[in-house]
């Protein structure tokens, strides 16, 4: 029962996908077409996402910390 | 005088936008600070709107907007790449294209509207053009239909689908109807007269019946004389170049019809558009008429005719009609009013938008009607003085070039206002009428309870509910359909590219359980499309709602 409750609101959002993006009106191979090259973008997104962003927010972490706490450090 | 909505509201910016994110727009505006206003000033707006018009134009959250673009702009790149295909001859050609010796002519489908057609609308043109084959009763019989190759062709089955519930068709009196005890004089006149006419009104093709009906249609509406005509569209379109001509000026509402449109062009007047049911638009291009009059000789202009219709039937809208009969007066020019949509269908005994204004007749100078909507006939009237349709009588194209409506379908006309005014003895007419105002009033409700953006007034029959994507056009058609509810959907051009809207036709002969059957598949249909986006709905509350509404406010 609870697979059927979670395969439904799978359907439901690949469905609102399809809505949203218009390729509910294409045919079968552009709506193939058109998966790969969505999936293919949000792929690399996410990878990019995932090597760059932490890399990023502790540099900035770092940056922000040196104007704000660096401050007693110096005049020591 | 001038401006005695403003006088009213106290917010000036409401004036300047006709879709904004308030949920009323009315002519007596209920608000605590604004009473107030109203009574230091000492003119009050309720003297012009003798009860409360309440519009909604809801506009839809930014996202919905951004998404909408997002679908168009992947229909348009499939539809370059499938252009593409079709140019150079990957794959097979369907299209409308020019002959092999026309290439070096201008191209004729390379426009919008043809790429538009192509690309975007064939892909759910199936929606559209269904076949039926019953009378466009409440219910109907749809013949159905499938394509083998993504509409570009269709084939019958064989099969019909039966009962299917009529949300689409403008019976809002339930006058389409084949029950024998009602057309029953319909079969006499067809067995007297025959069907065909073979002539034209100034010929030999002036029937009784025609006679017979003018006068009826005169007396329904409390004017002088009346004239029909055998085609709703035509009677738009060959009747206003009759009354104007060059040097006049026509000032038509933005939204209006094709029909007047195109008597509009064809008259060879100068056409001037103003917003959609704006007053003030309206005022100031009257006023810029008469101070600057014509374009290069600054001649008074020889006549200046307003155009707007009862019910637009695109939005729901109602024409606000005692602010155009004031400014009429004020600026002496003509009012044309179509009411194509209204007559039958609103006011109280079903007269049509000035007895729902409780105004009187006279203030309109040509009434202008159809009988394809409530009288379940086809054909059209002018109504008005009898000088005017004196005047019509010689010089409408119509009356010298059309055929003349026929007899069986004259008679049905009659047959169905009789019925209207009460003349055949019952109270049928007025039970329609109530039952029609019954059901536009809960249907409408309920849908903005359910939190769909509906447009229009409340009072209107014709229910626009807005899907803004272009996917779920296709989608909700077939969906409903599916659950035996035929429903129009209308898009680009019918409509502005990014309101895409499913538009309901409320009927008398809907029963309560019709309407709640639509009401629940719509209520489950919203859920799984995602549909309901307005931001306002109505809870059961009211006392809640006029709070959250005055916050939203300011």
């Amino acid at each position: 029962m609870d697979i059927k409750r979670v395969k439904d609101s799978i359907y439901w959002l690949y469905y609102q996908y399809l809505l949203i993006t218009c390729s509910y009106v294409l045919e079968p191979w552009e709506q193939s077409m058109f998966h790969t090259i969505t999936v293919t973008v949000f792929a690399m997104v996410v990878y990019t996402a995932y090597v760059f962003v932490p890399i990023h927010v502790r540099l900035a972490f770092e940056f922000f910390s040196q104007i704000f706490g660096g401050q007693p450090e110096s005049t020591v | 005088m001038a401006n005695p909505s403003a006088v009213c509201n106290g917010h000036l910016h409401h004036h300047h936008h006709q879709k904004q994110n308030n949920l009323l727009k009315s002519g007596i505006y209920k608000k605590n600070g604004i009473t107030k206003g109203m009574k230091k000033n000492g003119i009050s707006n309720g003297t012009l709107y003798k009860k409360t018009f309440i519009e909604h134009f809801e506009q839809a959250p930014m996202y919905v907007a951004v998404l909408t673009f997002l679908g168009f702009g992947v229909g348009t790149v499939f539809g370059y790449l499938r252009d593409f295909m079709r140019a150079w001859g990957l794959e097979k050609r369907n299209v409308a294209a020019e002959r092999e010796q026309q290439k070096d002519f201008v191209p004729l489908y390379q426009d919008f509207e043809n790429f538009y057609t192509r690309n975007l609308y064939m892909r759910i043109r199936d929606n559209w053009n269904r076949p039926i084959c019953s009378v466009p009763g409440p219910q109907f019989d749809l013949m159905e239909r499938v394509t083998d190759d993504y509409n570009w062709t269709f084939r019958f089955t064989g099969r019909t689908i039966k009962n299917v519930i009529n949300m689409g068709s403008y019976n809002y009196l339930g006058f389409a109807e084949t029950d024998v005890n009602a057309l029953k004089t319909v079969t006499i006149e067809l067995q007297k007269y025959g069907t065909g006419i073979c002539s034209t009104r100034q010929e030999m093709g002036t029937l009784d019946k025609h006679i017979e009906l003018e006068k009826l249609v005169a007396k329904f509406l409390g004017v002088e004389d009346a004239m029909v005509f055998g085609m709703g569209f035509a009677t738009n379109s060959m009747n206003i170049p009759a009354l104007v001509g060059k040097g006049c000026l026509i000032l038509s509402d933005e939204l209006n019809h094709t029909s007047l449109v195109l008597g509009a062009r064809l008259s060879g007047a100068t056409i001037r558009i103003f917003k959609h049911n704006n007053m003030q638009s309206l005022e100031q291009l009257l006023r810029d008429a008469i101070i600057y009059g014509q374009p290069r000789s600054r001649r008074a202009w020889r006549k200046i005719i307003i155009l707007v219709e009862g019910i637009y039937s695109m939005e729901g809208s109602i024409v606000r009609l005692p602010e155009i009969v004031s400014l009429k007066k004020k600026y002496k020019a003509y009012l044309y009013l179509d009411e194509a949509h209204s007559i039958g269908a609103v006011g109280a005994t079903g007269r049509g938008v000035v007895e729902y204004f409780g105004m009187s007749p006279d203030d309109v100078d040509v009434l202008m009607g159809t009988f394809t909507k409530s009288f379940g006939a086809a054909g059209g009237y002018i109504a008005g003085k009898k000088d005017l349709v004196d005047f019509l009588r010689t010089h409408s194209h119509s009356a010298v070039y059309a055929t003349s409506m026929c007899p069986p379908v004259a008679e049905q006309i009659i047959r169905a206002m009789k019925c209207l005014m009460g003349l055949d003895g019952t109270t049928q007419g007025l039970q329609r009428v109530r039952q029609l105002g019954k059901n536009t009033r809960y249907f409408r409700r309920r849908l903005h309870e359910m939190g769909f953006i509906i447009y229009g007034n409340d009072d209107s029959p014709v229910v626009p509910l807005l899907l803004y994507m272009p996917g779920k056009i296709g989608a909700f058609a077939r969906r409903m359909l599916e659950k035996n509810i035929g429903v129009v959907v209308v898009g680009f051009p019918a409509t502005p590219i990014t309101e895409s809207r499913a538009r309901f036709c409320v009927s008398a002969a809907h029963t309560r359980e019709m309407l709640d059957t639509v009401l629940n598949a719509l209520d489950e249909l919203g859920d799984f499309l995602h549909l309901k986006y307005s931001r306002y709905s109505k809870s059961s509350h009211p006392e809640l709602y006029e709070e959250t509404r005055l916050e939203l406010e300011d």
